[in-house]
């Protein structure tokens, strides 16, 4: 959304063309970001099923974090069942 | 009624309800979603049974609740339907963040109101609770005085709500059990009238596949004010469109509507202000005072929001005296919304009195001498400039 849309042009009743949500980015929400260890990480894709954004990309077995929407809520490192994954504080 | 009005029209004896039902079918919608109420429950009982029979091709959605009942027409009417839906008192108060909802998302949605008291205690009968408690939800608001008023308002509320420069859901609310229940006569246009005068739904949100869009965002500080102040104004247009379309419809039907109806006015002293049923028992009260040679006349109020300011300051700037009657308490105001509205407008430049009383609630019946004790009443209070709170009329106690 452009901030310089007065309300005499802006869209009719809260409506805008498709594809916003992937300019709005969340990762700034973070407090603790998951950090997946590649070496104990079987590829089982249990974190790519229950991360609710969905902020894990898959490409064929392997998985990255897409931390730009990655809100930080934890559930992939809790649901790993081969505590790969760590949550670390971030930096500020 | 000239000749050529008459043509476009026939004589029915329905009741209030039945009288909306009746109107929804002629406007021929295409969705309708409601949960039983009384007293509205037959609005959409009648509805359904239009459907059933094949007189009225639209989908009858049954839901579980009126929360679901409200949002199932806001999403058909995302999609380009035409849609109605009814309530009344508790239901209404259920639907109340969808209310919002379908004003904020500009959908033209037309809902019936039997207006009846709001629980605690519970209550079936009329009052303008209901009513009074979407004030603020941003839906053009009318009262139908009977079921003439309820049929009419009704057809033109799909016409008013659709025009692009509007956008906005409209209420036709109507007297619980009083209007609701009766059966009167009155004349309904021919189906190819209304049809014409209608047409179909063109304008508002339509989702397309085709055009991918996202309704009902997520619209934070940097444009949701944006948004409500677009919505305002589309409120503040109604009232030239509303104007427009009550000029047509006059000259289709011979009834010509104004925001507010004004009975022995133009000598009056003191000005009796009522809704609803009510504004008929005031006429025949107000008759009988003039026999006797009271300076005194009643406006009726049909258009609620938006608020007809301009209207309202010329009629009554014009009086000596007011008397506000109002089926509804705000408790803690200064007084009932209708003098609030009414001051408001006068405001800085009056010398009005202006006495506001409370009548009415829960179905306790307001018969004309009522009107009359109600007029002398206020018109001492008024003289003796006792304008400070909102009075009392027809509760044992007081």
């Amino acid at each position: 959304m452009s901030t310089t849309v007065t309300w005499r042009e802006i869209d009719l009743g809260g409506s805008v063309a498709g594809g916003t949500s992937e300019k709005y980015k969340t990762g700034n929400w973070r407090v603790e970001k998951p950090v997946i260890d590649y070496e104990k990480c079987v590829r089982c894709l249990i974190c790519w099923l229950y991360c609710p954004e969905p902020a894990i990309i898959r490409k064929g077995n392997e998985v990255k974090i897409d931390y730009d929407y990655c809100k930080g809520c934890g559930i992939c490192a809790e649901e790993c069942p081969k505590k790969a994954i760590t949550m670390v504080p971030e930096e500020i | 009624m000239m000749a050529e009005a008459l043509a476009r029209q026939h004589r029915i004896a329905l009741t209030g309800n039945d009288a909306v039902a009746y109107a929804v079918k002629q406007a021929n919608v295409d969705v309708i979603s409601a949960y039983p109420i009384t007293p509205q429950t037959f609005v959409v009982e009648t509805l359904s049974r239009y459907v059933n029979d094949g007189e009225l091709n639209a989908k009858y959605i049954n839901v579980e609740s009126e929360h679901s009942a409200l949002s199932a027409v806001i999403g058909a009417s995302l999609a380009g339907a035409r849609t109605f839906t009814a309530t009344a008192s508790q239901g209404l108060a259920y639907m109340w963040e969808a209310l919002y909802a379908a004003s904020g998302l500009r959908l033209p949605i037309v809902m019936a109101l039997a207006a009846r008291a709001l629980s605690a205690p519970i209550n079936i009968h009329n009052d303008h609770s209901d009513f009074f408690g979407m004030r603020d939800a941003g839906w053009i608001m009318f009262n139908g005085e009977e079921a003439q008023e309820t049929y009419d308002l009704t057809i033109m509320a799909f016409k008013i709500a659709e025009d692009p420069r509007v956008l906005l859901p409209v209420v036709v609310s109507y007297d619980g059990f009083i209007v609701s229940h009766a059966i009167t006569n009155f004349y309904a246009l021919n189906d190819d009238v209304v049809k014409e005068f209608l047409g179909v739904r063109t304008t508002g949100p339509k989702i397309d596949p085709d055009n991918p869009r996202s309704y009902g965002v997520l619209a934070l500080q940097d444009s949701y004010f944006e948004f409500k102040r677009q919505q305002y104004e589309a409120m503040e247009n109604a009232r030239q469109v509303i104007q427009e379309v009550f000029k047509k419809y006059g000259e289709i039907s011979g009834r010509n509507y104004r925001p507010l109806k004004e009975y022995m006015t133009s000598d009056a002293e003191t000005c009796i202000v009522a809704m609803g049923s009510t504004v008929g028992t005031a006429r025949h009260a107000v008759k009988n005072l003039r026999e006797k040679g009271e300076k005194v006349g009643v406006v009726g109020i049909l258009q609620y929001r938006p608020w007809p300011v301009k209207e309202a300051e010329q009629l009554f700037s014009r009086f000596k005296r007011i008397i506000v009657m109002e089926k509804v308490m705000s408790p803690g105001a200064r007084a009932g919304p209708v003098y609030e509205d009414i001051t408001a407008t006068l405001y800085p430049n009056y010398n009005v009195k202006m006495i506001d009383f409370i009548y009415g609630l829960g179905g306790r019946d307001i018969p004309a001498q009522g009107v009359i004790d109600i007029y002398k009443r206020g018109k001492e209070l008024a003289d003796k400039g006792k304008t400070d709170k909102a009075y009392f009329y027809g509760v044992r106690g007081e």
